[in-house]
């Protein structure tokens, strides 16, 4: 996760709130004078004007589903004052305010709302623009690979003044990321093919993940190969000859729904037989996964890692939670 | 007067003799041949091979599951659409009528895209909900634009019909836009995927499911391109000649309407493939219908499996969207059309 932060140029980290965070607080005089040179420099800079001495935001509203997770997780959901319309989790998030989401921001509200943070996706140029021409604080986020997702972790408790139960949160899942590879040490790699999307009930516009990305690094990390590794692609569209050409041994499909009926995730299941020539398909490893988190690069990546891993090596990987 | 009608009528048996081979030549070696091409290598003399079970023949699956059906659906579905676009041309006496111009696609999409949003998980046979909605879809668009024609005329206006198609086209245009707007985002994707058209339908189910529909169209065609010829100069003079305006026309709109409901239905909306193929047609066989429409369906349905090749390769092993091919090649095309027409 690539970030950069708008409204202070690059001298967050040291700058303005380090008094108040107890994790900065011990890093010594060399960094403080580093910090203050940095600050001058910043309100010496033509983009100067922007840049406003931070105070820990007590309103955040964010536009991003798996930083607004990120934010409950770390225990700052008392100050996430609205979410984007696409927020489902945790189940607190149901009584916020929504504000639209990555292509439909509702401005209006967000500026009625008052927040003194605004979390934004990169790409929303239009809404940086009216934020910043509304003097609004801003944290811009983007997702990365699978070792950006602990990056920003940090990065966004630096951010907003809790740097410290961010850097415990990441560790747990960075810890969670080693017990699963210490798990998986010496296993057999099986070549799979991880499915982001297709036509329900038949094989058509199968869209699956290519060698990029963090659903790629989770499938990695869970022990198994891509057979889409050489694609540098987040996602792509392949035929079903592509799928035949490459064969996998295993094929892991994500649903982003609660599961349906047990008959009807069998029917979409045995959809697989149209190609029985499959190793995946002859051998019954063709997994249906189910569940909101599995696209949110947020700190239930965990849990993502931990499913994937119990698919691909199930004798391997201990049941429950 | 007979005599001249007789000399034409020799005229068209031999250019019909010549063309419909020449263009069914081509066709059969594009379906035969597109299953040959493909990013993966595969040996003939293993696909074909009986003593190897078919479960461990990766070889004959990727022939007979991936490229076959998708060379038969290219070929049903250009031809379907080629035939339905000299259908539509002359019925609507325009040069530039598509068979989506009156709607047909836009109601099939719009099935379809409610299909995907709503997230309808049945299938049959091998046809997806998809599938079954966008036909449905194309059924309703039929209808209302059909009753609009005639709530209008106690005939059959053609101008009426173009007037309810091109609007119903540009409502149903802002009714998708609206349900992908509520759409999530990965179905949104799938609801642009799908209309970017699509031959890869993994078996052979769908085909058989829209064989029938295309047949029945096919049958009708065949009786119209005497009246065809006669209604595209006018259709007074045609009924002064002793044809059945009113009759032809509704035959003409629904088997055309029906075939490309089927067509879109199986290989989603792909463009200019209906405005493309008759008109390169006309400039080689001329504009008589009885050679235009079968050599039409055949070259129709050449073009859209040489540009399904494309699309499985031109970026493999990523998939690109064959009516995007066909866009590129049409978008053009059209636009030297109606330059050369002024």
């Amino acid at each position: 996760m690539r970030r950069t932060d708008r409204d202070s140029g690059f001298g967050v980290r040291g700058s303005g709130p380090g008094g108040r965070d107890s994790g900065l607080g011990t890093r010594g005089s060399v960094r403080t004078m580093l910090a203050a040179t940095l600050t001058v420099l910043i309100l010496l800079a033509p983009m100067g004007a922007f840049a406003q001495p931070q105070a820990q935001p007590k309103r955040i509203i964010s536009l991003v589903p798996s930083v607004t997770e990120t934010l409950f997780a770390m225990g700052a959901g008392p100050r996430v004052a609205a979410v984007s319309s696409y927020d489902a989790f945790p189940p607190e998030v149901e009584k916020l305010p929504r504000v639209g989401a990555l292509f439909d921001p509702d401005v209006e509200r967000i500026l009625f709302l008052r927040p003194d943070l605004v979390i934004v996706y990169g790409s929303q140029t239009d809404l940086k623009a009216r934020l910043q021409r509304a003097s609004i604080p801003m944290y811009e986020y983007r997702h990365g690979s699978l070792a950006d997702v602990t990056g920003s972790i940090r990065d966004l408790g630096v951010r907003i003044g809790m740097a410290d139960a961010a850097r415990t949160l990441a560790a747990t899942v960075d810890q969670a990321f080693a017990d699963i590879r210490r798990r998986l040490k010496g296993a057999p790699r099986p070549k799979t093919m991880l499915v982001i999307g297709r036509e329900p009930g038949s094989l058509r516009a199968i869209n699956v993940s290519g060698g990029f990305g963090f659903l790629h690094d989770l499938l990695d990390l869970a022990g198994g190969a891509n057979v889409f590794a050489d694609v540098k692609r987040e996602s792509m569209l392949v035929s079903t000859e592509t799928v035949l050409a490459r064969s996998p041994e295993v094929i892991i499909e994500l649903h982003y729904s609660e599961p349906p009926v047990p008959a009807s995730v069998e029917r979409e299941r045995n959809t697989w037989q149209l190609l029985p020539g499959v190793p995946a398909v002859k051998t019954h490893r063709v997994h249906l996964l189910y569940g909101g988190e599995l696209v949110v690069p947020g700190p239930r990546v965990v849990i993502t890692a931990q499913t994937f891993a119990r698919a691909l090596h199930p004798d391997l990987m201990p049941w429950g939670k | 007067m007979t005599d001249r009608d007789a000399a034409a009528g020799t005229s068209v048996r031999r250019r019909l003799l010549l063309w419909v081979p020449i263009f069914g030549a081509v066709a059969f070696l594009a379906v035969i041949g597109a299953p040959l091409i493909g990013t993966t290598p595969i040996r003939l003399a293993r696909v074909f091979d009986r003593s190897i079970p078919f479960a461990d023949n990766v070889d004959a699956q990727i022939f007979f599951i991936a490229r076959l059906p998708r060379a038969l659906t290219g070929a049903l579905v250009g031809s379907t659409l080629a035939a339905a676009g000299v259908v539509f041309q002359a019925l609507l006496r325009n040069p530039l009528a598509t068979p989506f111009t009156l709607g047909v696609s836009a109601g099939s999409a719009l099935g379809a895209m409610l299909a995907i949003t709503l997230r309808l998980h049945l299938s049959l046979f091998g046809v997806s909900a998809v599938t079954a909605a966008s036909f449905i879809g194309s059924i309703g668009a039929v209808a209302i634009v059909y009753a609009l024609a005639r709530a209008r005329h106690r005939g059959f206006s053609t101008n009426v019909l173009l007037l309810a198609g091109v609007t119903l086209n540009s409502f149903f245009s802002a009714l998708i836009l609206f349900v992908q707007y509520l759409a999530d985002s990965s179905e949104a994707m799938r609801t642009m995927r799908w209309l970017m058209g699509d031959l890869d339908v993994a078996g052979y189910g769908p085909i058989l499911a829209a064989l029938p529909l295309c047949v029945v169209a096919f049958v009708a065609f065949a009786w119209l391109p005497r009246a065809l010829n006669l209604l595209s100069l006018d259709a007074d003079a045609a009924a002064s000649r002793g044809v059945n305006v009113l009759r032809v026309q509704r035959v003409a709109f629904f088997s055309a309407s029906m075939a490309t409901g089927a067509a879109v239905s199986l290989g989603g909306p792909i463009g200019f493939i209906g405005i493309i193929v008759p008109h390169l047609v006309r400039l080689m066989v001329g504009a008589d219908h009885r050679v235009v429409l079968p050599a039409s369906a055949l070259f129709g349905a050449a073009f859209l499996v040489v540009c399904d090749v494309l699309a499985r390769t031109a970026m493999a092993p990523v998939e690109l969207p064959v009516g995007i091919i066909t866009a590129v090649i049409g978008g053009p095309f059209f636009l030297w059309l109606l330059v050369r027409q002024r």
